[in-house]
């Protein structure tokens, strides 16, 4: 499938010319092994405000270790993660719950609780940590994230009654009832159909544009790159192998780089 | 077949004696650990009252069945089985004291705990196991709250104060169950047999046995979150958390009940 909407192009001028650039993520050196298995080989990654970076790589290539390690669920064997101006490996436990208010996770799986309707999905975050809502600001704000994400019919359903694609959202829609500065996707369109896949790249731009949100979306789905990425990374072995617009990266004549490319049908 | 063998070898190599009694020691202090933080996150606020007690209603309301059967067999049986050899001494007048010692002093707590092992700490392990490999307790976790405080703390409390009262229950239904049977055959009347069933009965009997109970619900709730909690290997690994729930449980329960026992009988 074509496509024709490159985000690159799209790119905000400053961050399109090196001006006024704001770093909301920085990665630098960073290691991470399981045992033998060396998964992260030295990354170093920039995430700056306002723009959408894109992850590439194959599956087992590290990248949903990657973010694990910038949101905190991961610790690094070497290397530092700054997110937001705080350095995430030194931060106590407490301190780190705050830092995670200003990050958005969605998850691979959606990972919705089972045992909560929509409804209760989305206020489990929210009353939480704003523990001084009333009840009509609480019902507001899950009704205004529904409805950002499309699916206000669902706030009484239960996870297990909805499809692949409506979880994915409803995931999305409980990281942004806390309004984050940075949003953080795990193949957000992975074991979808391709035209749930561009409702959901365009609900990650929506997204970008309506919180305006820095974000970090970890992929092997080309489509997906070149629809929401300002920037492209692609890890290799470990590696950021290259990065830049979605066509710099792919007229890189790398092996690894060129062979990602000529296996995904967007060729 | 030879093959075969070479295959199964390579999948599951064996550990040398000296890694088993590290993965062992690894284990325990691994379980001090989470003991530990139990004990500092459940006097920290925020306090998940309403989770709780939803917890308490799901463990002791929904045990209420199970309990009332189990309760009520053991009384009737117990009071048949005893019967013959206190009626060759003419002793048959002692039933209702012999029942409600070994009722309120073993029988519930052992009865109660066994079954909360079964329903309630498999149930813990499974949930919280299926929640970790679906990365639900990841989710909580990124989303700024305390997955701890939420899941593993509400459901150890649910299970340590719930345990005490399905333990009474149970007891009070076993005397009723008791007291039918000898009602049937011994036509004694229920102010006469109530008198005669705590007239042995002593403050240290009822106190041990609530003791009991709460160490036993401490225990289960311990273990099932535990395992559940570092459940890793998909679902094959929420199957072994439910299972190694139940097993180990009753396992810590058998040597805590020889333990108070001592401990009490010392002190009576």
């Amino acid at each position: 499938m074509p496509c024709d909407e490159d985000k690159s192009r799209m790119m905000p001028e400053a961050i399109l010319h090196n001006e006024a650039k704001e770093s909301v993520i920085s990665i630098k050196s960073l290691y991470k092994s399981f045992g033998e298995n060396k998964v992260l080989n030295g990354v170093n990654l920039e995430l700056y405000k306002g723009e959408n970076v894109v992850v590439l790589g194959r599956s087992g290539s590290g990248k949903s270790v990657l973010i694990k390690i910038i949101a905190g669920l991961l610790k690094p064997d070497e290397g530092n993660v700054t997110v937001l101006g705080e350095r995430v490996d030194l931060l106590s436990l407490r301190e780190l719950q705050e830092l995670r208010l200003r990050i958005g996770f969605s998850f691979q799986s959606s990972a919705l609780y089972d045992g909560m309707s929509v409804r209760e999905n989305l206020e489990f975050p929210l009353v939480r940590n704003q523990r001084k809502l009333n009840r009509k600001q609480v019902n507001d704000a899950v009704e205004q994230v529904l409805h950002d994400v499309g699916l206000s019919q669902t706030i009484n359903q239960m996870p297990s009654e909805l499809s692949g694609g409506q979880k994915k959202r409803i995931g999305i829609a409980r990281t942004l009832i806390l309004k984050p500065e940075i949003m953080l996707y795990d193949e957000p369109t992975g074991g979808i159909d391709p035209i749930t896949c561009v409702d959901i790249n365009h609900l990650i731009n929506k997204v970008q544009q309506q919180y305006n949100t820095s974000s970090i979306i970890i992929t092997h789905d080309l489509t997906c790159a070149k629809m929401t990425g300002n920037r492209v990374a692609i890890l290799v072995d470990g590696k950021i192998a290259k990065e830049g617009s979605f066509d710099d990266v792919f007229e890189s004549q790398e092996p690894g780089i060129k062979a990602f490319y000529n296996y995904n049908f967007i060729k | 077949m030879q093959n075969n063998q070479n295959t199964i070898q390579a999948k599951a190599p064996q550990k040398s004696i000296t890694e088993r009694i590290s993965t062992f020691f690894t284990g325990l202090y691994d379980i001090y650990k989470f003991i530990l933080r139990f004990s500092r996150e459940a006097f920290t606020p925020p306090y998940e009252f309403k989770e709780f007690i939803r917890q308490c209603f799901n463990m002791g309301y929904r045990s209420l069945g199970i309990i009332s059967l189990t309760g009520f067999i053991t009384g009737i049986v117990f009071t048949k089985q005893s019967r013959p050899s206190l009626a060759d001494f003419g002793a048959t007048s002692w039933l209702p004291s012999l029942v409600s010692l070994a009722l309120i002093r073993a029988l519930a707590p052992l009865i109660t705990a066994l079954i909360a092992a079964g329903k309630i700490g498999s149930n813990i392990g499974a949930e919280l196991g299926s929640m970790n490999v679906t990365e639900q307790i990841d989710a909580m976790e990124v989303s700024g709250t305390n997955p701890f405080n939420f899941l593993v703390v509400t459901r150890v409390l649910a299970v340590t104060l719930t345990l005490p009262i399905l333990m009474m229950y149970a007891s009070f239904v076993g005397l009723m169950g008791s007291y039918l049977n000898i009602n049937q055959n011994e036509l004694t009347s229920f102010t006469s047999y109530i008198h005669d069933a705590f007239a042995r009965i002593t403050f240290l009997d009822i106190f041990a046995s609530l003791f009991k109970s709460l160490v036993y619900g401490f225990t289960i709730g311990i273990t099932g979150c535990f395992l559940g909690y570092k459940t890793t290997q998909g679902t094959v690994g929420v199957g072994k958390a439910a299972n190694s729930s139940v097993v180990i449980s009753m396992f810590l329960i058998f040597i805590e009940e020889i333990i108070i026992v001592q401990v009490v009988n010392a002190m009576r």
